[in-house]
């Protein structure tokens, strides 16, 4: 049994963790909440840039580091516990995935590498307003190479180079279009979001050129879906990382505050609810490593573990969110702690690439086509 | 990361699983008709001998007391094989489990020779008596008195939840011996002899119907010194070392119910108007939490194995798996009674099998909640021992026992 990380990826995770200590700290998560004109942290990006980490997972024929998933996932984990305001998911395990799984091999020597150089920050557009897309709901449509139509929310919109947009084409099929967002068919709109550490918006195209990337058809919705469960187990390393940021966070002040005569930490009330919360992060953890396997190993099982993985992470990290407030009293619900900022991230990664509802009866069908 | 074994333990693993193919036909229940307990308790004892003469009695002990000299990894990977037959084996897991490595921990050298090889062939059978009625998660509150009289204590008092203690030949014992200093200080640990005059075991009907757990009662029950394990008033850190026995117990995430796979196909049923089951979406959402919660174990299960494959032994964590598992067979076999109606509270004639006879399971694990640490104790131990939060306040803790409401 060899169920974990190797010791190479354990010093990475290390190395991720010391530099995000040192750079974004949840100060940089902070001002960016604070400035309604920052839709980011340019300076702690520019620096994971130059680091390489952009392309860390990006094949080294395509300019990237040629490390795997399971070096993505440690660095997710140190993401998440860090708030880092950057547009590291999206480029990374939404766009680059999405370029990887459903582009050719000309698409993808051209878009990753200029990933990999720093030189691109991506995106994935699927969502159009309240819902989540099937493939006879999307609207946007993509025709003789233009498109038409609008998505939102997508995140990093406001500041990503190039998206890969889920759209249908003449015949009402769904396809994955590569688009410049630099160019005048292309509208942006920024939108409100209960995380403002990260950016979110709307992107309008109004006869933008695209790029099919990869067939029209069942096979685009396919690699839309894969590139989701790709996401999906990724994602739930963020938000294990935040959770656990949760969990230490309530510890630390569980033991310093008085009440009653003692710390709270020692009534029962706070002890068993924080027990709870580290099982509900040690099954979601466990649970992260088995979408983690399936990812790096390419089983069958994906679109299972993956889901399991969000589900239990999703779960956890809200619970831990909600009661490391809870723990904190009247300070926790203020401004001036960092309570809300875990608060703020829980829910937005919750339903940022589908609710729990939606993750959970994939669970259920792929599972029931198991039992035979 | 991966979930196989290395070349060694596959290497191990195909020995047990050879082994035990071989003695399933003559030890396995399944292949024998209706047994009454008597016949499973000499069917197991036989075949207790037959693992001591391997070493798997106890995988990880040295060859000359019985064992094999094996790796925790293999203790489990035993267990692990064990597992998937139904060998009457349960007569001796507390037996073999804890007061056994007491004894290889605290008794003589003369002692152990005569008691360790014995207990691991199943010749003879220890229980473990610490409970009493008024000391349960407090254990430390326990009452029942040894008086120094020569070189002999008198024991008086009473124990309860001793499991299996109606087939026992000896059991290990916490007694009070000091009650005028604070309760901790005043303990002292033994052995005894379960067929001593003075010793009553009465079984105890559980709510579930079950009955291997007893009370027993010691009316000047007359033990000797040398029968004493550790020092005088030092009987909590011989306790301590009896629960912190390390070993992985392979627990199935169902917790003995219904398998989630059995679930499905018994939601899967159709009913009068065609619909199966599995139509109703809340039946589904219930289906994805409890996948959730099974896979969380199994993968946290397997997060430890590879510790213990790497000569880590598992931490106070462990206590997770059974805060998690005993409440979730508790919803999920209510959650299944639920949606066959008003008939889910009919036992039926011939219930489809044990193991998915979810109505026995929901009531067993009301029972589960509580035995061997019940959900706010391991909850304690999660918070104080794995996150580092501070104990409760004692009040008792500088008060001498005896005058302790």
């Amino acid at each position: 049994m060899n169920f974990d990380f190797s010791e190479e990826q354990k010093a990475l995770q290390s190395e991720v963790q010391r530099f995000l200590a040192d750079r974004s700290d949840l100060s940089v998560a902070r001002a960016v909440l604070d400035d309604a004109s920052m839709s980011h942290a340019e300076a702690v990006w520019r620096e994971m840039l130059e680091l390489g980490w952009a392309g860390i997972a990006i094949p080294e024929q395509y300019g990237g580091v040629g490390l795997g998933y399971l070096e993505l996932c440690v660095m997710a984990q140190e993401l998440g516990r860090s708030l880092a305001p950057v547009p590291f998911s999206s480029t990374v395990y939404q766009f680059c995935e999405a370029v990887l799984r459903g582009g050719s091999e000309e698409q993808r020597g051209a878009v990753l590498a200029a990933v990999a150089a720093g030189e691109t920050i991506g995106t994935l557009a699927f969502a159009e307003g309240v819902g989540f897309p099937a493939p006879g709901r999307i609207k946007l449509r993509c025709e003789q190479g233009r498109l038409h139509g609008e998505k939102w929310p997508v995140a990093d919109a406001m500041i990503a180079d190039a998206a890969v947009v889920l759209a249908i084409n003449e015949s009402n099929e769904p396809c994955l279009c590569l688009v410049d967002l630099a160019q005048d068919g292309v509208q942006r709109r920024a939108l409100d979001s209960i995380d403002p550490t990260r950016n979110q918006g709307a992107l309008v195209f109004e006869g933008a050129e695209a790029q099919l990337l990869g067939k029209a058809g069942d096979s685009a919705w396919a690699v839309f879906r894969a590139v989701l469960d790709a996401a999906a187990v990724l994602f739930a390393f963020e938000q294990v990382g935040g959770a656990e940021a949760c969990l230490q966070s309530a510890i630390d002040f569980a033991n310093e505050r008085n009440a009653f005569g003692r710390p709270i930490a020692s009534f029962q009330a706070i002890k068993h609810k924080l027990a709870d919360v580290y099982v509900g992060n040690q099954l979601a953890l466990s649970n992260a490593y088995y979408g983690a396997w399936a990812l790096a190993s390419g089983a069958d099982e994906l679109p299972l573990a993956a889901a399991v993985a969000r589900v239990s992470a999703t779960e956890a990290y809200e619970n831990a969110a909600a009661e490391n407030v809870q723990v904190h009293g009247g300070m926790g619900f203020t401004w001036e702690a960092d309570c809300h900022l875990f608060l703020r991230r829980s829910r937005s990664l919750a339903v940022l690439i589908g609710d729990p509802g939606m993750w959970k009866k994939q669970i259920t069908a792929e599972f029931e086509r198991k039992v035979a | 990361m991966d979930f196989e074994d290395t070349p060694e333990e596959a290497e191990f693993r195909a020995e047990v699983k050879a082994w035990l193919a071989e003695q399933a036909a003559e030890y396995d229940l399944s292949n024998h008709g209706e047994l009454s307990v008597d016949q499973q308790l000499a069917l197991g004892r036989a075949f207790q001998a037959r693992k001591a003469d391997r070493g798997y009695a106890k995988v990880t002990w040295p060859r000359e007391l019985g064992g094999m000299g094996g790796t925790p990894m293999q203790a489990v990977i035993y267990d692990q094989e064990e597992e998937k037959y139904d060998f009457p084996t349960v007569f001796f897991g507390i037996s073999v489990g804890m007061p056994i490595p007491v004894m290889r921990r605290f008794a003589t050298e003369e002692q152990q020779q005569r008691y360790l090889v014995p207990a691991l062939r199943g010749e003879e059978i220890w229980c473990q008596l610490f409970s009493e009625p008024a000391a349960g998660s407090d254990l430390g509150g326990i009452r029942l008195r040894a008086l120094r009289d020569g070189d002999d204590w008198v024991l008086n008092g009473q124990k309860i939840w001793t499991s299996w203690a109606h087939i026992s030949d000896y059991g290990v014992i916490i007694t009070r011996t000091d009650p005028s200093v604070p309760k901790h200080r005043g303990m002292t640990y033994f052995f005894v002899d379960m067929k001593a005059p003075g010793v009553e075991v009465r079984p105890i009907q559980q709510a579930a119907g079950g009955g291997e757990f007893c009370e027993v009662f010691f009316t000047d029950v007359r033990v000797p010194d040398s029968a004493r394990l550790g020092e005088i008033n030092g009987g909590w850190q011989v306790a301590i070392a009896t629960l912190m026995e390390e070993r992985f117990a392979v627990t199935e995430a169902s917790g003995g119910g219904a398998s989630l796979e059995d679930t499905v196909r018994f939601l899967r049923r159709e009913f009068d108007d065609g619909e199966s089951g599995l139509d109703d979406p809340i039946v589904r959402d219930k289906i994805a939490q409890w996948y959730v919660a099974e896979s969380g174990i199994n993968n946290f299960h397997a997060r430890q194995l590879t510790g213990l494959s790497q000569g880590q032994l598992p931490g106070p964590e462990a206590a997770l798996s059974k805060l998690v598992i005993a409440r979730k067979l508790q919803a999920q076999s209510a959650y299944i009674m639920d949606t066959c109606g008003p008939a889910g509270a009919i036992y039926p004639d011939h219930p489809i099998s044990r193991a998915s006879d979810y109505r026995m399971a929901w009531l067993e694990a009301a029972g589960y909640r509580i035995a061997g640490g019940t959900d706010e104790i391991l909850r304690n131990t999660i918070a104080e021992r794995v996150l580092g939060l501070p104990g409760d306040v004692r009040v008792d803790k500088n008060i001498p026992f005896e005058q302790l409401g």
